[in-house]
């Protein structure tokens, strides 16, 4: 069974199935749910507008870590062993939350239908760390209202900013806590058709006997599935509970990333080494699908234009592939093969990201129709290491949005090798992208404006070489 | 004579108007009152129709939409969704008892496809299932067999096959031709502005129970219970007295919810009428993205003569509205598109055209502005144009063509335009924005900068304020004193975020002289107040606020009559205010005194009603006077933009608009903000994008975009321009829900002004709207590569998502 606290209060379910959605859950549409808690909405069911968005508490230590996710695309065994709340748990009889009193004092609900979003996204923000806690704009670009054009949300925002959590979650944290960890079962166990195992060895057992069974990690691309493609998922192995699959690990020459690390996780180790990555994870997806998110599962959802792999592969990254008890590496760059084909194995699963740690001069470029909460139209992650004299001594460059794979732009790279990034080496090495890319024209943009737009973004790598600073500044 | 209490026993609680006559045509107090269920929103207590409690023996309604954009429908078989687990009822155009056709002005929308479809996403049959997620999955298994007929795909091929739904419409003023041909300087061009999706967070849904007596209540997420009611009473074939359409609240209307919400509706009451149980409709969003009409896409022609000094001559206009497959609204949204031409400049000699182009999409509709952005973003086009043309800033030429005060006032429809606030309006927000320096600054940085490039742009709107179909600009209200002083009041108009219901109770709060705490809004049901017109056209607070006065003033003239002669005392010596009723001096409580009028047997319920003086339009002679009055305001918006990428972003905004008087100074600002950012998403992200078959591809948020709240400009300074309606509006206030979404071409301006910059200031770059990092990208190069504009070249080929 599936073991969480809604609120305040322990919950077992053992009716529902394993590919509910936290939302239906919560709101009483899922067979075997007798809640009927109405407070979250569905907005969009695809985790991009953040009308159901809700906290989850997870124990750290002995306090409870607050992160936001969208539940119309969460799974419920993604709660185990957590605290769900809401936007109903919040006040406290006719006493507003402070997060929702600010919201009144504001003028900041018009409709209404994304206020209990923004009210837990507000929520989860108010509890985040002082030395972690992003900034007000980052952690609501995941709630879109249609209504109020933000600026009460912002001002709302700001002024809670200044004042520190007071509420029962805050004094209640420790006995929370231990409530969750009190839920910690120590070997893997069957839940309403999911298995959810507790180690890395108990999930390779169980994938390879079992090969049907789909990966739930973040669930941020699996649960559209469900939710768009109207598919039954039955059986489902659940990472979440495995903790040697979140681990980060610092070495002398290499970074060694758990698949199982969420995007939040990984970003202040990437600030300390990769500023440009770390920066770009800022408008990878929302908050929400932040929180929730594995570098893992970017990489093995394997689309086009997944935002992590591309600057993975600017910096020569591999990773580790695991079935059974054998664990092979692999180059990220032998590991797409075709649209959304890799080479994973039956029964094998991503288990660690391996990033060299070695000099660098690594730029990360995305473009998108808007700038948060979007996918890329074109991601560029351009890697031109040079010696003393200026000479490139070491190319990497590699594009999302420009092929049917995430993939590096070799004979560009090969052309760069050797020259000093002056202006004829930019045209001849624009040239050799335009030759070898020939993207797609979609929804997001055409094949004229991928392949010009990669061009430019060399162009801005050598500008800023040459010390030209030039980027739009969106958050000041 | 009664005796009065005494003076000395009734607190005077701290209003420093107590005393002064209430009622007068003016709000006091609580003007910046919070929004009526502020507190609901934020405790999730909020009740939208998918919260309401359900039915045990609960259906839950979904639709097969139709996969071609024209197709006659050889064969439907429905066998495998009547076997689908769960379904309870399968429908099909045969099964609907009355009308089929709910076109709400003239007809083309059938309720579902009789023997041929006319766009992809068209509802073909329609399913009951004990569960929403069985009723989705049973309507995934229909075959349906097509057999393709010839399509239309904008308005380019509409109009070279002359394919519309209505007739055009010509507005005339002088003589266009003579002028353009004699002016010393001419301009011409073409530009497209896109549809936008609404994008209400709450998508459409209703919920329908089946009553004794053939009676049906009808929860609606409608912006127009009345039509609701209609056609539900129409397709299922009782009188319109058997059904109550109910609407507590929306979660989003923009107009997407004023015709298109019946479907819906229409839907769940055939099943609940068929299976005799409750059905509820929630529309999922991408299926509401596909089968639901959108703000129409235009495309627009213009030819204009000017004089050296830029001031306009004579201009000849055409604009094309895609109206979709059927008439929806589109001949009022074109009309209103044509009334807007001249956003807020004098046109002298003009020609103004209009079509409705019919084509295979779904049907587009009313949304905020309806039309009228469309219109304006032609002669905002222009002044740009004028302007380089003539190698002054912009806003000199718009100055220099603002409408007159005393003169060159005339419309090109023929009505005066009157207490014009323009020029002052504008003149205020140079200053306060720093416009000038501004420009300075911009054009030296862009000097220097060789990627980087800013713009400056200052666009005003002029938003004509009415119905422009007459019978609409009515209203009726209903309102109860109960013997405990609590008041309870319902009007026509639907609450969708805008505020409505915190207006109308503030203006009976103020009518009564009691708090705001007294009085109770309730659902808009159209059992209570009948023939109601929808919440559209920026009207709600103009219209019910002014029926609500209007029954609240009736109770109030009775009480005040009674009271007269209860204590003989002159009706003057009777005041309504601070929670008492003060009579000759002397106060007494408010539910003290409801208490003695009952029981001296005096009425206490009132309805109201209000219908806009003076308004008409003749539309033989294109002439009249459509409006009662105009709400303009003016916006500056400053971008940068990226010339490598064609990226850019709002830097500062500065806005001053006009509300008249506010009757709520917190709730229009939240409507001029709210409507400038959704303008700014028009202008620049949100995008729709069909594929050579008709099939939407921007289908779903991850795909549209509309603004996010990081795209809000950092510097964003907004003010009202509060100077009193000098018509007889409700305590002169204006209406605010859509002139704020025009502000957001300043933003379309701007870009194109960084845009210029290339090209010194010598050419106005051809960018559509959206303008999206792409077409900005592509107007660059124009400018970097050609030194000249082109027109942009539409309808390249666009392959399926690559997600």
């Amino acid at each position: 069974m599936i073991n969480f606290l809604l609120n305040d209060k322990p919950v077992e379910v053992n009716e529902t199935a394993s590919d509910t959605t936290v939302l239906d859950y919560l709101r009483g549409n899922a067979s075997g749910s007798q809640q009927r808690k109405t407070g979250t909405k569905e907005g969009c069911c695809s985790g991009d507008c953040g009308a159901c968005t809700v906290a989850v508490g997870e124990p750290e230590g002995d306090q409870v870590r607050y992160r936001t996710m969208n539940a119309c695309i969460a799974l419920m065994p993604s709660l185990h062993g957590k605290q769900l709340l809401t936007v109903e748990d919040l006040a406290e009889g006719e006493q507003l939350h402070p997060v929702q009193q600010a919201l009144v004092d504001h003028h900041a609900s018009q409709c209404g239908f994304c206020t209990p979003g923004i009210v837990m996204s507000l929520f989860a923000l108010h509890h985040e760390n002082p030395e972690s806690k992003p900034d007000v704009l980052e952690a609501l670009g995941g709630n879109l209202c249609r209504c109020t054009g933000y600026r009460p949300l912002v001002d709302a925002a700001r002024e809670l900013a200044e004042k520190k959590p007071s509420d029962v979650y805050h004094q209640n944290r420790t006995t929370i806590a231990n409530q969750l960890n009190a839920m910690k079962v120590d070997e893997g166990f069957l839940a309403n058709g999911s298995f959810i195992p507790d180690s890395e060895d108990e999930l390779a057992e169980y994938l390879e006997a079992n090969p049907d069974a789909r990966l739930l990690a973040g669930g941020t691309d699996l649960g559209l599935e469900i939710t768009q493609q109207l598919k039954r998922l039955k059986k489902l192995v659940v990472v979440g509970q495995v903790n040697d699959l979140q681990t980060i690990e610092q070495h002398d020459n290499e970074l060694v990333l758990g698949a199982g690390a969420t995007y939040r996780n990984i970003e202040p180790v990437l600030q300390g080494h990769f500023p440009e990555f770390a920066q770009m994870l800022k408008r990878l997806g929302s908050q929400q699908v932040r929180n929730q998110g594995t570098l893992g599962g970017n990489i093995g959802n394997a689309s086009p234009i997944g935002d992590t792999p591309p600057v993975l592969l600017a910096l020569d990254a591999s990773i580790d592939c695991r079935k059974g008890k054998r664990i092979r590496n692999l180059p990220l760059n032998k590991f797409f093969l075709d649209y959304k084909k890799t080479d994973l194995q039956e029964g094998e699963y991503i288990s660690r990201i391996r990033i060299p740690l070695k000099p660098h001069d690594l730029k990360v470029y995305k473009l998108s129709k808007r700038y948060g909460d979007d996918i890329s139209t074109v991601l560029a992650a351009i890697n031109l290491v040079t010696d003393d004299d200026g000479i490139v001594v070491s190319a990497r460059i590699a594009f999302g949005g420009m092929a049917a794979i995430p993939r590096r732009a070799l004979r560009c790279e090969q052309i760069l090798q050797g020259q000093t990034l002056d202006e004829a080496t930019l045209a001849r090495a624009q040239a050799a992208l335009e030759e070898e890319f020939q993207p797609m024209t979609d929804v997001r943009a055409s094949s004229e404006y991928r392949i010009q737009a990669a061009c430019n973004l060399l162009e801005r790598y050598f500008r800023e070489s040459a010390g030209q600073n030039m980027r739009i500044i969106y958050h000041a | 004579m009664r005796k009065l209490p005494d003076v000395a026993s009734i607190p005077l609680a701290g209003n420093p108007d107590a005393g002064a006559n209430s009622g007068i045509n003016q709000l006091k107090g609580h003007r910046s009152a919070r929004h009526d269920s502020a507190h609901l929103h934020v405790t999730g207590k909020a009740t939208y129709i998918d919260d309401r409690p359900e039915m045990a023996d609960q259906l839950h309604a979904g639709f097969g939409l139709s996969t071609q954009a024209s197709a006659e429908i050889v064969s439907i078989d429905l066998d495998e969704v009547r076997d689908s687990p769960g379904v309870v009822a399968v429908i099909t155009i045969d099964d609907i008892p009355g009308h089929k056709d709910i076109g709400p002005v003239f007809p083309g929308d059938m309720l579902l496809a009789d023997g041929k479809v006319d766009y992809v996403g068209q509802p073909v049959f329609a399913v009951a299932a004990i569960s929403h997620r069985l009723a989705r999955e049973a309507a995934t298994k229909a075959r349906i067999e097509y057999r393709p007929l010839d399509k239309i795909l904008g308005v380019d091929r509409a109009m070279e096959q002359s394919s519309f739904v209505r007739p055009d419409h010509t507005m005339k003023k002088g003589d266009a031709d003579t002028a353009i041909a004699r002016a010393p300087g001419q301009v011409s061009g073409e530009m497209t502005n896109g549809g936008q999706e609404h994008f209400y967070l709450e998508g459409q849904i209703a919920s329908v129970i089946p009553l004794e007596d053939g009676q049906l209540h009808v929860y609606t997420s409608s912006q127009h219970p009345s039509e609701v009611q209609k056609l539900v009473a129409e397709v299922i074939n009782v009188p319109l007295s058997k059904v109550v359409a109910d609407v507590r609240r929306m979660g989003g209307g923009f107009g997407g919810k004023e015709t298109q919400a019946a479907a819906p509706a229409c839907i769940a009451a055939v099943l609940a009428v068929k299976t005799g149980k409750p059905v509820k409709f929630r529309v999922e969003r991408q299926q509401d993205m596909i089968s639901t009409g959108k703000r129409h896409p235009f495309r627009h022609r213009y030819q204009v003569g000017f004089e050296q000094d830029g001031l306009l001559a004579g201009v000849d206009i055409e604009v094309a509205g895609d109206a979709g497959h059927s008439p929806d609204l589109t001949d009022a949204i074109v009309d209103r598109a044509m009334f807007h031409s001249d956003n807020a400049y004098y046109l002298n000699n003009a020609r103004v055209k209009g079509y409705r182009c019919r084509t295979n999409t779904a049907s587009n509709t009313a949304f905020r502005g309806f039309g009228g952005p469309q219109g304006m973003l032609v002669i905002e086009r222009i002044m740009d144009d004028v302007a380089r043309a003539t190698g002054q800033d912009p806003l000199d030429v718009r100055l220099k063509n603002l409408y007159g005060i005393g003169d060159r006032n005339t419309t090109h429809y023929h009505q005066k335009v009157e207490h014009n606030v323009l020029h002052e309006l504008i003149g205020r927000l140079e200053k306060s924005s720093d416009y000038r320096e501004r420009r300075k600054a911009i054009t030296a940085f862009n000097d220097s900068s060789p990627v980087l490039k800013k713009g400056l742009a200052l666009t005003p709107v002029k938003f004509g304020i009415s119905f422009t179909a007459r019978h609409l600009n009515q209203a009726g209200a209903l309102a109860h004193v109960y013997t405990d002083g609590s008041i309870q009041i319902n009007h026509g108009g639907t609450e969708m975020g805008q505020g409505l219901y915190t207006k109308v109770a503030q203006i009976v709060a103020n009518e009564f002289g009691v708090s705001l705490d007294q009085v109770q809004v309730t659902s808009t049901r159209t059992d209570k107040v009948p023939n109601t017109s929808p919440t559209a056209a920026s009207s709600g607070a103009d219209l019910n606020g002014k029926a609500a006065q209007d029954a609240c003033r009736k109770i109030r003239n009775r009480l005040t009559r009674f009271a007269a002669e209860h204590y003989q005392v002159p009706e003057d010596k009777v005041v309504f205010d601070n929670n008492s009723v003060v009579i000759d001096g002397k106060p007494m409580p408010f539910s003290e005194f409801v208490q003695i009028a009952y029981l001296n047997r005096i009425s206490m319920s009132s309805n109201g009603f209000y219908s806009t003086p003076e308004i008409h339009y003749d539309r033989e002679t294109a002439s009249g006077r459509p409006f009662y009055y105009f709400a303009c305001g003016a916006s500056v918006s400053e971008v940068t933009v990226d010339t490598l990428t064609g990226e850019y972003k709002v830097e500062r905004v500065d806005i001053l608009h006009d509300v008249g008087r506010s009757l709520n100074p917190a709730i229009d600002r939240g409507q001029i903000e709210g409507g400038f950012i959704q303008g700014m998403g028009w202008m620049t992200t949100e995008e729709l994008v069909w594929d050579d078959n008709g099939r939407l591809l921007s289908n779903n948020p991850a795909t549209y975009k509309i603004p996010s709240i990081e795209d809000m400009p950092p510097v964003f300074n907004v003010e009202l321009f509060e100077q009193a309606n000098p018509e007889h509006t409700i305590y002169h206030s204006k209406a605010v829900g859509e002139p704020p979404f025009m502000l957001g071409m300043s933003v379309w301006a701007a870009i194109r002004d960084a845009v210029s910059s290339l090209s010194g200031y010598q050419v106005n770059p051809n960018i559509n709207v959206p303008a999206t990092t792409e077409r900005v990208l592509k107007a660059i190069n124009e400018l970097k590569y050609h030194g000249v504009t082109k027109p942009e070249h539409e309808g390249q080929e666009v392959m399926a998502n690559v997600d």
